[in-house]
């Protein structure tokens, strides 16, 4: 066990530092959050400055057209990125951590040829069409259905939870070409133009108020054939395939961002006089030990990852534990905050305590409710570990 | 930056895991359930041959040179099988008392009361000391040495000098214990610095016998949860107990991160602050261990309440050493202190 990094580990970092310091005084103002093509704007040009400086795709392989570096570089660059407050990956997500890789992996020559370039150039936005009304933590019984029609597939159906889909160019498309109960057996996996006839988006407001997701109607949307990745009925393994490529550092920049809010919460709760409290202190103390293990064990995945290539069990765990402390987290700044934190706007706190940062924290606790929910539920990544990792006897599952 | 253990590291947990296995089996140490001594002497000797106490000493003061790192893992294994007596203690006295580092004198601590803040002579942040009242001392029928350590530094005592009580029902039946209402002062034999340091390392060795029992009590409810049926099923398919067990998973799994990480960082003092990571990974470790110890118990059902099965003991065991180099309230306020520290900055 060596928590020190190597001599071209470190250059790696300072190299990375001396760029982002250079280059990101340069960057325009933020967008407004429900500003679409602001943010499409705003993403893809850091997308592109990444890539003219050599960092677009650090965790995509060499043959991809990525950097290829190792996860332990990874975890270099996604720290020093959160440390320098760059821009998150944002629009450029589903591109860059799964429609790419998964045409890296699966795709023919052509198409690696003509998608994979102008994601890691951050010309094409992706969007993801996996969950479906009735298909969410139960992926497989999706029903969004394609036919085919000669050298196309008629599809019609509904996606939802799809992030970014305003502004997306492509979206990777999960759709049922099995019988109808044929479940994981009869999925296919294919590339939709957004920009095709009888797509219809319908954004989604979430609990925090923003358009962050949208609906996706899809009514006799016609997808050429060459747009399929992988075989028919083969787009379960094909999806699985994907999440190999995760070293251990999905949740880097979120980690950072916790550890900070922590930092910024017992700032406020010295200015509000709260600190004096030893209920207060003892809970800013645990949540410290949980951020600094989690940060430990974020290593520790990395580490396996490095050593094995194939990601472990880890994130899973990671991620249950992680969730669970970001939302403690999130409580704990809305108690300091007191009645500042009924409403998601800066006030003057009294006696010239100055301004209170609610607008930041109040959305940081809403945005933490969906983290146990997205991407596998707390009670689902339970199962997987249960039943993967302890061997415990699996859920009775129709038609498996 | 490769924080997996080494092939070297895997090797000597296995090694300690199989000592463990054959010479310190839990139905034979068991037997010695409720009684005054449960150090078996040729059995100590064996955990020093093993390098259990001279691990982290000098090549040349007899030691096998390793680090903080090793010796936690060690540790971990020692604790996964729920092994008795002083191990901490004697290990932090090897090379200052004679005979601890080869496991043929056996060297008890004791925190002795100070009614102070815990803050090191020094002023720095600290693992904090327990407040001990009364004086509660384990193991003393089995000693040799006791050594006091406060913020002074550490001084001898003649275990057969005190006027020591032994409690009766002890909480762990392993763990006897006795009370005095006072300390002699004893011989100083080591200044602040050491009992700065003991109390930084045995953070963090306690703390991995916690996630080593934190971990054996998740295989038992686990192996129980296959074999138990109800309702014509392995209760270990109901997500009720599944997700208890999962649980027990990612707790330990945090908390032997945090564990593993402070012990690198005593050894590799440029990586971090070793003291926070030794207060962080001690406050997790004891809260999954007793965690882990109670879920153990719970997926038991009602054979879990029953002296028989060992989840009690685990669970126990967990009770003793979460009141040893600094309790959970004491910690979280060390860390929030370190918290404010960062702020001034």
């Amino acid at each position: 066990m060596d928590l020190r990094y190597t001599q071209a580990e470190q250059s790696f970092r300072t190299g990375l530092r001396t760029w982002l310091a250079d280059t990101l005084p340069a960057l325009p103002s933020k967008p407004s959050p429900n500003d679409w093509p602001g943010r499409r704007a705003y993403d893809t040009h850091w997308q592109r400055l990444l890539f003219d400086a050599g960092y677009a795709g650090v965790d995509w392989p060499v043959e991809g057209g990525g950097r290829g570096s190792s996860p332990v570089e990874q975890l270099i660059f996604k720290e020093e990125l959160e440390r320098a407050h760059a821009p998150y990956v944002g629009v450029n997500f589903v591109g860059l951590l799964h429609a790419g890789p998964t045409v890296i992996a699966e795709g023919t020559p052509e198409q690696r040829q003509r998608y994979l370039p102008p994601i890691l150039r951050g010309d094409e936005v992706w969007c993801q069409g996996f969950s479906e009304p009735d298909a969410g933590s139960d992926l497989a019984s999706l029903r969004t259905r394609a036919v085919r029609d000669g050298d196309e597939y008629v599809v019609t159906g509904s996606k939802i939870w799809t992030s970014h889909a305003e502004v997306a160019d492509y979206c990777e498309l999960l759709v049922r070409t099995g019988a109808e109960d044929s479940r994981h057996r009869g999925i296919t996996w294919l590339i939709l133009p957004m920009d095709s006839a009888g797509v219809e988006i319908r954004p989604l407001t979430t609990i925090a108020g923003s358009a962050e997701f949208a609906e996706l109607f899809l009514d006799g949307v016609r997808i050429p054939v060459s747009n399929r990745v992988g075989d028919e009925n083969d787009g379960w393994r094909v999806t699985m395939v994907t999440l190999s490529f995760e070293r251990g550092t999905a949740f880097v920049g979120d980690l950072l961002e916790a550890i900070e809010l922590l930092s910024k919460s017992v700032a406020l709760a010295h200015r509000t006089g709260a600190w004096s409290d030893p209920g207060v202190r003892r809970q800013a103390g645990h949540l410290k030990a949980e951020l600094d293990a989690l940060w430990a064990l974020t290593k520790r995945n990395v580490s396996q990852a490095a050593r094995t290539g194939v990601p472990g069990i880890g994130g899973t765990v990671f991620k249950l534990a992680y969730t669970e402390t970001r939302q403690k987290l999130g409580e704990f700044s809305l108690s300091l905050l007191g009645r500042a934190g009924l409403a998601a706007h800066d006030s003057e706190g009294l006696d010239g305590l100055g301004s209170l940062p609610a607008e930041a924290m109040v959305e940081d606790w809403l945005r933490g409710i969906s983290l146990t929910i997205a991407a596998g539920t707390s009670q689902i990544q339970r199962n997987i570990v249960g039943e993967r990792i302890l061997g415990l006897p699996k859920e009775p599952t129709r038609g498996l | 930056m490769d924080f997996e253990l080494t092939e070297f590291q895997s090797d000597l947990a296995t090694g300690v895991r199989r000592l463990c296995e054959g010479r310190f089996a839990l139905d034979t140490l068991r037997r010695a359930e409720g009684s005054d001594r449960v150090v078996e002497r040729d059995g100590w000797r064996q955990l020093g041959g093993a390098g259990v106490f001279n691990l982290c000493l000098g090549e040349d003061t007899g030691g096998l040179g390793l680090g903080l790192a090793d010796a936690a893992l060690v540790f971990e294994e020692l604790g996964r099988a729920l092994v008795p007596g002083p191990l901490v203690a004697s290990h932090l006295a090897a090379g200052l008392i004679e005979g601890a580092d080869d496991g043929s004198v056996v060297v008890g601590l004791v925190e002795r009361p100070s009614g102070g803040s815990g803050a090191t002579a020094s002023g720095g942040l600290a693992i904090p000391v327990v407040p001990v009242v009364p004086v509660v001392i384990e193991h003393l029928a089995d000693l040799d040495v006791l050594l006091a350590v406060s913020d002074e530094g550490v001084t001898s005592i003649e275990p057969s000098t005190l006027d020591a009580t032994r409690m009766g029902r002890p909480m762990d039946p392993l763990t006897p214990l006795w009370s005095v209402s006072s300390l002699p002062a004893g011989t100083p034999v080591a200044g602040a610095d050491v009992s700065a340091r003991w109390r930084r390392d045995g953070a963090v060795l306690t703390a991995a016998l916690q996630i080593g029992a934190a971990a054996w009590t998740t295989e038992l409810a686990v192996e129980y949860a296959k074999e138990r049926k109800q309702f014509g099923r392995p209760i270990g398919g109901f997500q009720a107990i599944k997700h208890l067990c999962a649980d027990m998973v990612v707790r330990t799994e945090v908390a032997r991160a945090a564990v593993h990480a402070a012990a690198v960082t005593v050894d590799q003092p440029d990586v971090g602050d070793a003291l926070v990571a030794a207060a962080g990974a001690k406050l997790l470790a004891d809260e999954a261990a007793l965690a882990n110890g109670r879920s153990c118990i719970q997926v038991h059902g009602g054979m879990g309440f029953t002296w028989e099965v060992p989840a009690h003991l685990a669970y126990k065991r967990a009770r003793v050493l979460a009141t040893q180099f600094g309790t959970d309230h004491e910690l979280a306020q060390s860390l929030a202190q370190s918290l404010a520290q960062s702020l001034a900055q």
